[in-house]
């Protein structure tokens, strides 16, 4: 299992479909270990009767049919389903909602879903999703790329309530890809993913979606400026080791 | 263990279906970290066989596809293993010191060397024009590259005797910084082919650099960037012809390495942006708080018809 999970860290990114189907056939014994260990590429279904695309994740999975959060209904229809209770439902509905702003805001674009279910421990699980194609031929509001996706996959465990406290326990996920191709710098193609979790004792007073969302956006962030600073900026030191830029570079000329 | 027929159940997975996939995963592994990928995948594959062919296969391809350099003993250099210089899968050609290096793929080693024989080296009018470019190449890959290794080889018409008739040499060079202790990894392999064709006169030179750079410190990031270069000088005499051909390449790739900084540098402001903005446009985080500007959206919504 170590090793599986080694050989998905050294794969390209943008293969990792590809090789966690392969190790799914080679091991097929620890599928469920490494299906919820791994992450993959959003996807997504259309709700037809209430118009709008909805995000696919084990969260809203029962056997092979998976729950709209606009319409709260199992697509293909399926009986005997999981539904959160009316309460977390009602929640879900306004985290929905309010969370299609958040991702207005920063994504311009995109699609989110969220979606909620009661745990054991008698508090509550929350799953944020958004997934943007940032691509020229889709959200992309500049035009900068040939290519470009980010999915990010937020989990909350929310404890119970002791004291008018409750323990969030955020776990985020990014897995992005961007490639620009223009005619100076031909193909340029970042690609990866990195997974942090961040713990929070918070006032239930303030409103869970309030505590959890402040939560997101924080750890979003920190993701974001992470990619940008450390691990594209690490890719970046490396092409500078390999080659330095001559700033002092003399074009030979023939001996006269 | 020979492959069954097509009803298997569907986890049984036949041995050639499982040695491609072990194909698989050595041909992508990123530059420097084969052997890495190799250990896991022993660990996952646990059949020694299967493990064995698919390296047997995988392992010369990617080593002719990262170019890789092998030290020949007795301090003779390193020898490039690339199609360029391929003279059998397992022997290789080093012009410089016309040698052929006999090669473990899996192993990743120069077992030995033997002299070249007529045969396999270029005649001597190809030589002049192979040993001129490739001592500039050498400069300047010296000059340009803290690690940088390069070759010349002839590719086409190495039994030319004298002008009359085009011939091909291709310039690789590459250069690799493997830094696995800080979760680092990077190669950069540029390959020109420079086609002498007598009859126009004319040099035309094709380029292809590709870069590549791995990040995995709690967490998985690869840099993927190539690019295609077209250029073309007039055929001259071999020293000339070298010094225009090193001329030119320092030039483009010099210039690519700038642009390559350019595109990082649009980076936080401009290509990222596409993706996910560092803050909404109104400049301050989200107002969670404020639930008067939710029942507002909320209202305005409902007025729109825009409720669900």
């Amino acid at each position: 299992m170590e090793a599986a999970l080694g050989l998905l860290r050294r794969m390209p990114p943008k293969q990792s479909e590809t090789a966690l189907s392969a190790l799914l056939s080679l091991i097929p014994q620890h599928s469920s270990d490494l299906l919820s260990q791994v992450d993959l590429p959003l996807q997504v279904l259309r709700d037809i009767e209430s118009g709008k695309d909805f995000i696919l994740c084990e969260y809203n999975r029962d056997a092979d049919s998976y729950r709209s959060p606009w319409s709260n209904k199992y697509l293909p229809p399926l009986e005997d389903a999981l539904y959160p209770s009316s309460e977390l439902r009602n929640l879900e509905v306004e985290a929905n909602d309010i969370f299609a702003i958040y991702r207005d805001q920063y994504y311009e674009g995109g699609i989110s879903s969220v979606y909620m279910w009661e745990d054991d421990n008698e508090g509550f699980v929350a799953c944020f999703l958004i997934k943007k194609d940032g691509s020229k031929s889709g959200h992309g509001r500049r035009g900068c790329l040939e290519e470009g996706a980010w999915d990010a996959i937020h989990v909350i465990q929310v404890g119970p309530e002791e004291e008018e406290m409750a323990q969030y326990c955020l776990t985020s996920t990014i897995m992005l890809s961007l490639t620009t191709d223009d005619e100076s710098s031909g193909k340029f193609g970042l690609s990866g993913s990195i997974r942090r979790q961040m713990k929070m004792e918070l006032a239930v007073a303030d409103g869970h979606l309030c505590n959890m969302g402040r939560m997101i956006e924080e750890l979003e962030g920190k993701l974001r400026n992470s990619l940008d600073q450390v691990y594209f900026g690490k890719t970046r030191e490396m092409v500078c080791t390999l080659r330095p830029p001559a700033e002092i570079v003399q074009m030979r000329l023939p001996d006269t | 263990m020979a492959d069954e027929e097509d009803e298997l159940p569907e986890t049984e997975l036949s041995y050639d279906q499982r040695k491609e996939i072990a194909k698989w995963f050595l041909l992508n592994a990123p530059a420097g970290e084969i052997n890495y990928v190799a250990k896991d995948l022993k660990a996952v594959l646990s059949d020694e066989e299967v493990y064995n062919e698919a390296a047997m296969e995988a392992f010369p391809v990617y080593n002719k596809s990262h170019m890789i350099c092998l030290e020949m003993p007795s301090r003779a250099g390193d020898v490039i293993v690339s199609s360029y210089s391929e003279i059998t899968e397992n022997e290789y050609l080093d012009p410089r010191t016309a040698q052929v290096a006999i090669v473990d793929h899996v192993k990743q080693i120069c077992t030995k060397v033997r002299p070249a024989n007529d045969e396999e080296l270029p005649s001597l009018y190809i030589e002049e024009y192979r040993y001129a470019l490739d001592a500039e190449i050498q400069r300047y890959v010296s000059e340009s590259y803290p690690k940088g290794m390069c070759a010349v080889n002839c590719v086409k018409g190495k039994d030319t005797e004298g002008p009359g008739s085009d011939f091909e040499l291709v310039v690789i060079i590459t250069a690799m910084r493997l830094s696995p202790q800080n979760f680092c990894n990077g190669s950069w392999r540029s390959v020109w082919n420079i086609d002498f064709q007598d009859e126009s006169q004319v040099l035309d030179i094709k380029g292809k650099l590709q870069v590549g750079a791995h990040y995995f410190e709690e967490g998985n990031v690869e840099l993927d960037a190539k690019k295609d270069f077209q250029d073309s000088t007039i055929f001259q005499s071999a020293d000339d012809c070298a010094m225009a051909i090193a001329n030119i390449i320092r030039h483009h790739e010099t210039e690519y390495l700038a642009s390559l900084e350019v595109a990082y540098s649009k980076l936080p402001d401009n290509t990222f942006k596409d993706l996910r903005r560092k803050l909404p446009v109104t400049r301050t985080l989200f107002p969670w708080q404020n639930t008067l500007q939710f029942s507002l959206t909320r209202e305005v919504e409902k007025e729109l018809g825009l409720g669900k």
